[in-house]
């Protein structure tokens, strides 16, 4: 394993270390009035020990991208295309090929999650270190050790360990609940750690604070981590790379610092100047025009071109591919040369 | 904005609440001391934005200024007449309890819980101007209804009236809460949290309306919020103030430019730092000595902040600090370091702390 590729910056796809290749990874939900996409033919590398932050507004299809990571979509949907893990040492592995012991033995201990509604997680009737040593217990590891190595993570994660692990749930606030559950979904060393909104429901100071720790827990214990959010500004200082969803389908993919400075997809650069921010000057921040679109009804061609200023013909017909922005800035637009049109409002800082 | 009458006006509000002591019958039971010794007055047209974590009391106090909470020390008055004298039907109150109910109205966090989900929309906002606006007849009524739908951009408005809460989106039902309190031609409107359950490109939006109907129909709004930049926007373009609070204490508040360009309280600047804003770089370590806020049921003494204060000294522990003016302005800042001859900076800096100018 070497460090150096997962953080590589301007590399072309074969020089990049991926931990996780998806191929046309489409999630589909049969319903009565027709086939409901809620994932549409995604591609994406996510890179050994980077930080990748996974933005796309409510319905832009993030969470089933995280849960089909794991291959935890539930029924009745249907997972398609191609997931492979490519472990330090071993040979790689079909995520959506594993047999259900192997699946079982794969979610946690190769790769570990958080989710959205983490709050009720937790047994009520169960102490924190009743759920490490069952975690433990059901992975086989040795609880001795893993009770240590609980300690040591809830410490990381500015928690008292002798006082978390004898409390119930109830008696933890959100913030300290969360930070709990991070430290559970990391006791079994994972290579990779996925959260789906692991910091919604909490107030802005625990999700910046959490967020923070989160850059010192990656270099620590050499993670990869995927960070899903609606919430752009959140992960800009934590991500290495972030990727646009809209529509079910990635829009645009690269650096943070690209993204954020040169975006080169209309939607981009909506939702840039959508965001509330304490610097910018009030008169230009500017609500995204429209709705995102019913997973049964996608538009035609481009899914945004219904909302976008740029949009021509073209756009209605024909779906734009994934196109080289700069090395590592991909971006799926018929229009991006000409997307300095849309001024950005938003003041980038350093 | 002292030219225009005061709607509410909190003076000294206290609101305790004592905790159930549990199957002890001889423990002490414990206060929490979710609102203490508030001063805030709320003007015709005025918009206030309260900020701070989860804990600080934020909602307990809007509660109580809308006279949703009783206070449990000092007053709360409507328009001069103290709510809870006007509770009492008996004292026979200058403005009835039903008036300041109608006045002061509320938008909650949760749009979906706040609509009766049996109920479809039109039957929702025709309950308020049955009892109301008894004046109106049927046909009135379902008129201004629309009206109301259509100038909150629900078009076309006949198709909405007839939804139920389940058929809208998260945006709409808060539109449709928003219209309800409207209906009743308030004073002021608390909204508690009232854009945060929506996604980011829909508050912008949102809180685009809020301003909007605030400036047709001069009502104030009392915006409640953890997010200081939501807080910001709704408070700079009504040309608002804005009040931090912690541990049911009101820190800061003055005038929302000043406020967060020159941040008098530390407390104000840790917020600042939480509030996401588009950065590359490194994430800083948060600038505070604790992460989790210390437990309302026993706050710690004297200024409450100083367990996680970057900045706090030995004479933090021991004196509280009264709100204080610096520049003669309304601007008021809870903090010793305001005071320049405070004994504040001849103290020692708590473990941890760094004691600079």
């Amino acid at each position: 394993m070497s460090k150096q590729d997962g953080i590589a910056t301007a590399a072309e796809d074969s020089d990049v270390d991926p931990i996780l290749r998806i191929r046309d990874l489409t999630v589909r939900f049969e319903m009565d009035r027709g086939t409901s996409r809620v994932l549409n033919g995604v591609d994406l590398d996510i890179r050994r020990n980077e930080i990748i932050g996974i933005v796309g507004e409510s319905g832009s299809g993030k969470s089933m991208l995280a849960s089909a990571l794991l291959d935890a979509v539930v029924a009745p949907g249907i997972t398609d295309g191609e997931i492979t893990y490519h472990p330090p040492t071993d040979e790689p592995i079909d995520v959506l090929d594993l047999s259900e012991e192997a699946r079982r033995q794969f979610r946690w201990e190769e790769i570990s999650m958080v989710f959205q509604g983490a709050l009720s997680s937790f047994n009520p009737t169960m102490d924190i270190r009743g759920h490490f040593e069952e975690t433990l217990e059901a992975h086989g590891y040795p609880i001795g050790p893993g009770i240590d190595r609980a300690a040591e993570l809830l410490n990381d994660l500015y928690l008292d360990p002798d006082r978390v692990l004898e409390s119930y749930p109830h008696e933890l606030s959100g913030g300290m609940k969360q930070r709990a559950l991070i430290a559970l979904a990391l006791v079994l060393e994972p290579e990779v750690l996925v959260m789906d909104e692991p910091t919604a429901a909490l107030d802005l100071l625990m999700q910046r604070s959490i967020v923070s720790l989160l850059a010192d827990i990656r270099d620590k214990h050499d993670l990869t981590m995927v960070f899903i959010t609606h919430d752009l500004p959140l992960v800009t200082k934590l991500a290495d790379r972030i990727g646009v969803l809209y529509a079910f389908e990635f829009v645009e993919v690269g650096e943070t610092e690209a993204i954020l400075r040169d975006p080169a997809h209309p939607y981009t650069r909506a939702l840039l100047n959508a965001t509330p921010n304490l610097d910018a000057p009030l008169e230009e921040m500017r609500p995204i025009d429209g709705s995102a679109p019913d997973p049964v009804n996608v538009p035609s061609g481009c899914a945004y071109h219904s909302r976008c200023p740029l949009a021509t013909d073209d756009c209605e017909r024909e779906q734009p591919r994934m196109e080289s922005v700069t090395g590592s800035h991909d971006v799926a637009c018929h229009h991006w040369t000409e997307v300095d049109e849309i001024p950005l409002t938003n003041e980038v800082d350093r | 904005m002292s030219a225009d009458e005061t709607v509410v006006s909190l003076s000294g509000v206290d609101v305790h609440f004592e905790t159930d002591s549990g199957i002890n019958p001889f423990a002490d039971p414990e206060t929490v001391r979710a609102v203490d010794d508030i001063d805030l007055e709320i003007a015709e047209n005025d918009v206030v934005a309260i900020v701070g974590e989860s804990g600080s009391g934020k909602t307990t106090l809007g509660k109580t200024a809308v006279g949703l909470q009783k206070p449990t020390g000092g007053t709360v008055s409507y328009r001069g007449q103290d709510i809870s004298e006007a509770r009492n039907w008996f004292s026979k109150p200058e403005i009835p309890f039903s008036e300041i109910r109608r006045s002061l109205q509320i938008i909650h966090q949760d749009p979906e819980s706040s609509l009766n989900p049996h109920k479809s929309v039109r039957s929702s906002l025709e309950q308020p101007l049955k009892k109301w606006q008894t004046d109106l007849g049927p046909e009135d009524r379902e008129a201004r209804i629309l009206a109301m739908l259509e100038r909150v951009g629900m078009s076309p408005p006949h198709d909405y009236a007839q939804r139920y809460p389940h058929q809208l989106s998260g945006g709409e039902t808060q539109r449709v809460a928003l219209v309800r309190a409207l209906l009743m031609n308030p004073d002021l409107i608390l909204a508690d949290e009232a854009v945060s359950a929506l996604d980011v490109s829909l508050r912008v939006e949102m809180m685009d309306l809020m301003l909007d109907l605030q400036d047709s129909f001069d009502t104030s709004f009392l915006f409640i919020s953890h997010d200081l930049s939501n807080a910001r926007y709704v408070a700079e373009h009504a040309g608002g103030r804005l009040g931090v609070m912690y541990l049911g204490e009101l820190v800061e508040i003055g005038p929302v430019e000043e406020v967060l360009q020159n941040p008098q309280h530390p407390y104000t600047k840790v917020l600042k730092w939480a509030t996401p804003s588009l950065e590359i770089g490194d994430s800083t370590e948060p600038p505070i000595r604790e992460i989790d806020i210390p437990d309302p049921v026993n706050p710690p003494s004297a200024c409450r902040f100083h367990t996680r204060c970057p900045n706090a000294t030995t004479y933090c522990q021991e004196t509280a600090p009264e709100p204080l003016s610096t520049d003669g302005s309304d601007r008021r800042t809870a903090c010793h370091r305001v005071d320049e001859e405070s004994e504040y900076w001849q103290r020692s800096p708590l473990e941890g702390a760094r004691l600079d100018r």
